[in-house]
């Protein structure tokens, strides 16, 4: 069944859309877009690392942006840098480090186009476990922290008050993001996971009166644009990434005529 | 705390410093089962600051705090929810603990907003707001009970309201009370410790010894806020801006 690179690639696409949606809730309530920007940049290094050292794509980026998360809390807490003057920092500079490394990497042959904006060809049988089993666990734990996270996410004192423990919820958070970078990197490429994570989001919060509805409309948006955009990529022969995230602005634009309406209703 | 299960939380000489100020300093206090321990002061003489300290929200702070509870309910002064958030008033309801729909409607009932219920949370009043943020601290049945100024921007019938039905919960539910309030006419009637702050501890004890007993009844009604400018009169001793306290 999995013999087509077709099929290997939306099989892939679906398990991806199922976790990028609630987790591109949080990013939007939690205004992180540039900071899963920042991540998905340092996942270049992560590729590079992977490839001279002959290591597991995925866990070598995961491990690269934990890292770089961990850096950005470093200095924050030590420069008076605003933060997203460090999230450029970090984000410009390892994605420049990560290119200059390729550079070196002669005896490599890179398809640095996939690496930037996904390649369904890439996709192999084991990605698909990587994806699914790792998209399972990302859920579980969120799943797990949602409470404080959430909570946290309306109003950090009453979240630290009432005994949740927002911190720690934050740093579980952050450490997720880092893992739905690594597992879907070879799908949409890092130049878009942000996309991704954001525009089904956004289009859900445009028809959503409830957290709850917001998640579960995001789900449905990821998953359309991925087969949308996974069909129009096979049909056109354009980059899987790009043609999700397309995929996905349509469905954007599509939600906005729902307010509008929804507004004429209202007068 | 095997020595005394009354108690739900006990601040010991405790102080924060904010960018090398002293927000506040050197307070202690108690909150005990069934008590209504109310903190009083002009603006800045660090109430809310006092409350978080209770509540564990600052953390570097000086001195300890003893808690002995987990179950909190707190209305916070001020609270600033991002509106990218959909969110109802039930989700609110349920936001740091999930309780069934009879508790909610009963707690919503009680500050008299259940109306409100599937409203989106961005679109009350400052008034209703505050009653839904009342309603959600103590549908949560809580031991200890932080109100920062609980019905700040309700309605004059509404304040009296919900001052009878805060003292009606510290009776039902034999929780403790930590009360902010400008309302010195509740202070004196319905509180059983009052703690007059100004950066520090003014003045400690039961309303009657904070303002005296006859001028307590005489300072009732329009009088009643120049129970504070009085006192403050009594001082002896000056504030530096810099928070160090010197005697006259």
């Amino acid at each position: 069944m999995f013999d087509d690179f077709f099929i290997r690639a939306l099989v892939a696409g679906l398990g991806v859309a199922f976790v990028t949606g609630p987790l591109g809730c949080f990013v939007v309530w939690r205004r992180l877009s540039y900071f899963g920007d920042t991540l998905a940049h340092s996942a270049l290094l992560g590729v590079t690392i992977a490839y001279s050292l002959e290591f597991n794509i995925a866990l070598s980026v995961f491990i690269i942006s934990s890292l770089i998360a961990l850096i950005l809390v470093q200095l924050q807490n030590r420069t008076n840098l605003p933060g997203d003057a460090l999230l450029g920092l970090l984000a410009h500079s390892s994605l420049a480090v990560g290119l200059v490394v390729i550079g070196f990497l002669t005896f490599i042959r890179f398809d640095v186009m996939g690496l930037l904006f996904g390649d369904i060809l890439a996709v192999t049988v084991d990605d698909l476990y990587i994806i699914w089993i790792g998209g399972a666990l990302i859920l579980l734990v969120l799943r797990l922290i949602w409470k404080g996270l959430f909570a946290s996410t309306v109003n950090y004192e009453l979240a630290e008050a009432e005994g949740l423990n927002p911190d720690r919820a934050k740093a579980i958070f952050t450490i997720l993001m880092a893992a739905i970078i690594a597992i879907s990197i070879k799908m949409v490429g890092l130049l878009l996971i942000t996309g991704m994570l954001i525009i089904p989001a956004a289009m859900a919060r445009n028809i959503s009166d409830s957290p709850q509805k917001m998640i579960i409309y995001s789900i449905i948006g990821g998953l359309l644009s991925v087969i949308i955009g996974l069909f129009s990529s096979l049909e056109f022969n354009t980059p899987s990434g790009p043609s999700i995230i397309a995929a996905a602005l349509f469905l954007f634009v599509i939600s906005l005529f729902k307010i509008k309406q929804t507004i004429k209703l209202k007068n | 705390m095997s020595l005394n299960n009354n108690i739900l939380v006990k601040l010991n000489d405790v102080g924060f410093q904010h960018s090398g100020k002293w927000l506040v300093q050197g307070v202690s206090l108690t909150v005990k089962k069934g008590q209504i321990v109310t903190l009083i002061g002009p603006n800045g003489s660090g109430k809310s600051t006092t409350a978080k300290i209770a509540l564990g929200i600052l953390k570097k702070i000086h001195g300890e705090v003893e808690k002995y509870t987990n179950k909190v309910g707190y209305v916070p002064q001020k609270i600033s929810v991002d509106w990218t958030l959909p969110l109802r008033v039930y989700d609110f309801m349920i936001l740091t603990e999930n309780l069934d729909e009879k508790t909610i409607d009963e707690a919503l009932s009680l500050t008299g907003v259940i109306h409100l219920k599937d409203k989106s949370l961005g679109n009350l009043s400052g008034g209703e707001f505050q009653r839904v943020l009342l309603a959600r601290a103590i549908s949560k049945k809580p031991e200890l009970l932080v109100l920062d100024e609980p019905v700040q921007g309700v309605d004059f019938t509404g304040e009296i309201a919900l001052y009878e039905l805060i003292k009606k919960i510290s009776d039902e539910l034999n929780c403790g009370i930590l009360l902010i309030s400008h309302d010195l006419h509740t202070v004196m009637s319905a509180t059983d410790h009052v703690v007059c702050l100004n950066g520090h501890v003014c003045c400690s004890g039961t309303p009657i010894d904070v303002a005296k007993n006859s001028e307590y009844k005489a300072l009732f009604g329009e009088q009643a806020s120049q129970i504070l400018t009085r006192y403050e009169h009594k001082h002896d001793h000056v504030h530096t801006i810099e928070g160090e306290i010197k005697k006259n």
